[in-house]
């Protein structure tokens, strides 16, 4: 069932288009040190600032290191940060939407009003006040991303465990004995998961979009360590005479969050059966 | 209607308070004395002075009781000094004894940030209503298609990339908006309509450049909105009565399919007040977001926790304003809340 479910979403072009950008940002990323002409944080006192050619194909920046490799090195950097942010905000969100779910009550009360004040809250300014805080780093951006995006996910497991609670499946096993763990774990989490992996991906797209906002800000990853985010800042500087440093690191980030955006959008088109009888 | 506004007031009050734990802690989150950096830049700053500084913001106090006496100050609209910016109050002005008002850095900075961002959710609603509609109405045709690729677009871009290119083409190379700042150097010595000009160009940027990226969603939110309505029984009676599409569409659907729009402004908020961090330091206006951001930086925390709490406290009152709204323009929930 499960391998039919991968077919039907890859059946959908938006889908397949975002899982092929996807994949090609995930293998330049990956074979970074093969493809990357240059060291990525080597100066070159004789090549500063120069246009795009074919021994630099997207130029060099102020300290004459290539743009190109900075942006393999820095991809990696974007993507990691995006899919560990996501697991971490996904796993709280489970937890405590299961909890909220299965239990109801007092602690449903609890969970969700944490929720409601998580989000009144304007994260922006939450994450950009811890980071600043504490030192920033790579796996601050990620766990902080991690910690102030939980909201969405714990709203969604909630909702479907409250709608699956009363189906007769549920209350057949649960009258044949089975305890809460295997309730939620085999029969509940299992028939939840398909919201969640899409909330999940259209996450990462928005974490990737955190992430480059805040190391653009500074806040992010620091340099000399590359990240599409610090190339941007970088490229500020120079707008006036390098478009190239502000360019190809932007296009860089809407591709892959677009690449995340067409996947989760076409995974919710093609599992959702209600979007597919109308 | 009174009973349910009562209630829906008095759930904010442990909302509220919940926030001020979160902002107060995060201040604590910085290791070290607080005090260190205040008088790091100070040569002559003793021990003495620093234990003075610790009194004066009762740090040498257990860190509950000095949430206590924040919050109790708090509750006065009383946000302490900040500790840069020779001292200026944090949220609210005083006048001193010659009369001279000082004013507080989020009263100045506040109303900026407001302007920008009604002006920018107006923009955003003008053209995300309409593109809304036309994708609904043309679902699946060419129209909805290049609507629906425009909006990926939008979700996914960049907004701080899209400013930068814009200032660049704009502002640098053609010269044909200013950069940054709300107003020009010589702005007082301008008439009346210069100045109406020289203001009009300063804001086109910072407003309009974010509401193009809040666009997609809003048009996304319009456009399923319509197609759920257009589907509904009554529009079906409403075309068998012989009304033409215009009216149908028009004043039977859209109605209809606008009122859940009034939550979702409410619900963006906290979106909008945080993105302008982003947008106000790369167009240099002295918003919320910048003196956010400058507050961070040089760990002002006074500041911080004031735009923290004052930025949550106002997005619980859009919410309830957006939820006010929507039970007094929907009668379905006006009559369920009354019989509440």
């Amino acid at each position: 069932m499960q391998k039919n479910l991968l077919y039907k979403a890859l059946a959908n072009p938006l889908a397949m288009t975002g899982f092929i950008i996807i994949v090609i940002m995930f293998l330049l990323a990956m074979f970074a040190p093969i493809i990357a002409p240059y060291d990525p944080d080597a100066f070159d006192v004789k090549a500063i600032l120069l246009s795009p050619s074919w021994e630099h194909w997207m130029g060099t920046d102020g300290l004459g290191r290539d743009v190109f490799s900075r942006m393999l090195y820095g991809g990696r950097i974007s993507l990691l940060v995006g899919i560990v942010a996501v697991g971490i905000s996904t796993a709280i969100g489970i937890v405590l939407g299961a909890l909220a779910g299965f239990y109801r009550g007092w602690i449903d009360t609890v969970i969700m009003r944490a929720v409601d004040i998580m989000l009144s809250i304007p994260s922006f300014f939450l994450i950009l006040a811890v980071i600043a805080f504490l030192t920033p780093s790579i796996y601050n951006v990620m766990i902080v991303i991690g910690l102030t995006s939980w909201m969405g996910v714990t709203r969604l497991v909630r909702a479907e465990f409250l709608s699956l609670g009363n189906r007769e499946f549920i209350l057949a096993s649960r009258t044949l004995g089975a305890k809460d763990f295997r309730l939620i774990f085999v029969h509940l989490l299992p028939n939840s998961l398909t919201p969640i992996i899409v909330s999940a991906v259209l996450g990462v797209a928005g974490a990737v979009l955190l992430e480059s906002g805040l190391s653009f800000l500074g806040l992010g990853v620091q340099a000399p360590q590359a990240s599409w985010g610090n190339i941007l800042t970088d490229g500020k500087d120079y707008i006036q005479f390098a478009w190239w440093l502000s360019l190809y690191p932007g296009m860089a980030i809407l591709l892959t969050v677009l690449g995340y955006n067409l996947l989760g959008e076409g995974l919710r088109d093609a599992l959702d059966p209600r979007s597919q009888s109308s | 209607m009174l009973k349910y506004l009562i209630k829906r007031v008095l759930w904010m009050i442990p909302m509220l308070i919940g926030i001020s734990l979160i902002s107060f802690f995060i201040m604590h989150l910085a290791p070290g004395d607080i005090t260190s950096t205040e008088s790091a830049f100070d040569p002559k700053s003793s021990e003495e002075s620093r234990q003075k500084l610790r009194e004066l913001y009762n740090l040498d106090k257990p860190i509950i009781v000095q949430y206590g006496l924040w919050l109790k100050r708090m509750v006065q609209f009383d946000f302490g000094n900040s500790f840069k910016s020779h001292q200026k109050p944090v949220f609210l002005g005083y006048t001193d004894e010659d009369g001279n008002y000082t004013k507080g850095m989020i009263e100045q900075a506040l109303p900026i940030t407001l302007m920008i961002n009604v002006l920018g959710l107006a923009i955003t609603l003008s053209l995300a209503i309409p593109l809304g509609v036309i994708a609904a109405r043309k679902y699946q045709k060419w129209q909805d298609k290049s609507i629906t690729l425009f909006n990926f677009v939008g979700f996914s871009i960049p907004g701080f990339w899209l400013a930068l290119l814009m200032m660049y083409w704009l502002g640098v190379a053609n010269n044909w908006l200013p950069i940054s700042g709300l107003h020009s150097l010589n702005y007082d010595h301008l008439d009346t309509w210069g100045k109406i000009k020289d203001s009009v160009s300063h804001l086109i940027m910072p407003v309009v450049i974010p509401s193009i990226t809040g666009l997609a969603g809003i048009t996304l939110f319009v456009k399923n909105g319509m197609l759920d309505v257009l589907h509904q029984d009554y529009i079906t009676t409403a075309r068998a009565k012989g009304l033409n599409e215009h009216t149908v569409v028009y004043t039977h659907a859209l109605r209809n399919a606008l009122l859940p729009l009034i939550t979702i402004v409410g619900l963006s908020i906290p979106g909008l007040i945080g993105g302008s961090v982003i947008s106000e330091t790369i167009f240099a206006i002295d918003g919320m977001g910048k003196l956010f951001y400058d507050a961070v930086m040089s760990r002002d925390f006074p500041v911080v926790m004031g735009i923290l709490t004052i930025g949550s406290a106002l997005t619980l009152v859009g919410n309830l304003v957006a939820d006010v709204a929507y039970a007094w323009a929907d009668p379905r929930v006006r009559r369920g809340v009354a019989r509440d």
